[in-house]
């Protein structure tokens, strides 16, 4: 599979994608 | 002038100040250096670029980086270890851009410059060692690119009516 930090559009998808999973998280974690 | 002011308001000031510069120059090696050095490689013109741009594109870089995570560090305050160890929930949003700013400071000084300084030949280097430190360097600065996203959305959302829209509280 190829990284997909090897390209900007990749990077930058991981990144938006990264934000979301992380947002849900912090959510989930709120009382 | 009180403490609160400087701490909070001038902290916050600077802050964004020096994480502008920072992410600026990130965005400007991988958006710009990096694909213009590509280019450039086909036709040998890349030399004035990482002889008179890059060293003081890193020299800016990694020093923003620095006051960026002290001017952090300083707005946190007294809440540092709340947001870090994520002991309370107003900080669960400024806690997650704290660390991902702090893994972003150290690729910075442990990842990028180490190994910027062997590509640029500011430290001796066989050229193995060089097409090694360019991959690791290359990776890391993606990594800080990647990262930056919800760093940057997790600063936004963590305070005032954003926090109230994000995280309903």
């Amino acid at each position: 599979m190829k990284n997909p930090l090897d390209s900007l559009w990749g990077t930058v998808i991981s990144g938006i994608v990264l934000t979301i999973i992380l947002y849900y998280i912090v959510r989930a974690m709120l009382p | 002038m009180d403490l609160a002011f400087i701490q909070l308001g001038l902290g916050r000031w600077l802050h964004i100040l020096a994480g502008v510069m920072w992410i600026g120059l990130l965005y400007y090696f991988n958006f710009v250096q990096v694909p213009a050095l590509a280019e450039a490689a086909k036709d040998n013109t890349g030399a004035g670029i990482t002889k008179h741009v890059a060293p003081r594109a890193l020299f800016y870089f990694r020093w923003a980086a620095v006051v960026t995570w002290l001017a952090g560090a300083m707005i946190l305050g007294s809440h540092f270890l709340e947001a870090f160890l994520f002991l309370k929930p107003a900080y669960y949003p400024i806690g997650v851009g704290a660390w991902l700013g702090t893994i972003m400071i150290f690729n910075v000084w442990v990842l990028i410059w180490p190994n910027q300084q062997k590509i640029l030949g500011m430290k001796p280097a066989t050229d193995p060692e060089k097409a090694k430190a360019r991959r690791v360097a290359f990776l890391a600065s993606r990594t800080n690119t990647m990262l930056s996203i919800p760093m940057i959305f997790f600063m936004v959302a963590s305070g005032g009516v954003f926090r109230t829209a994000f995280f309903a509280m």
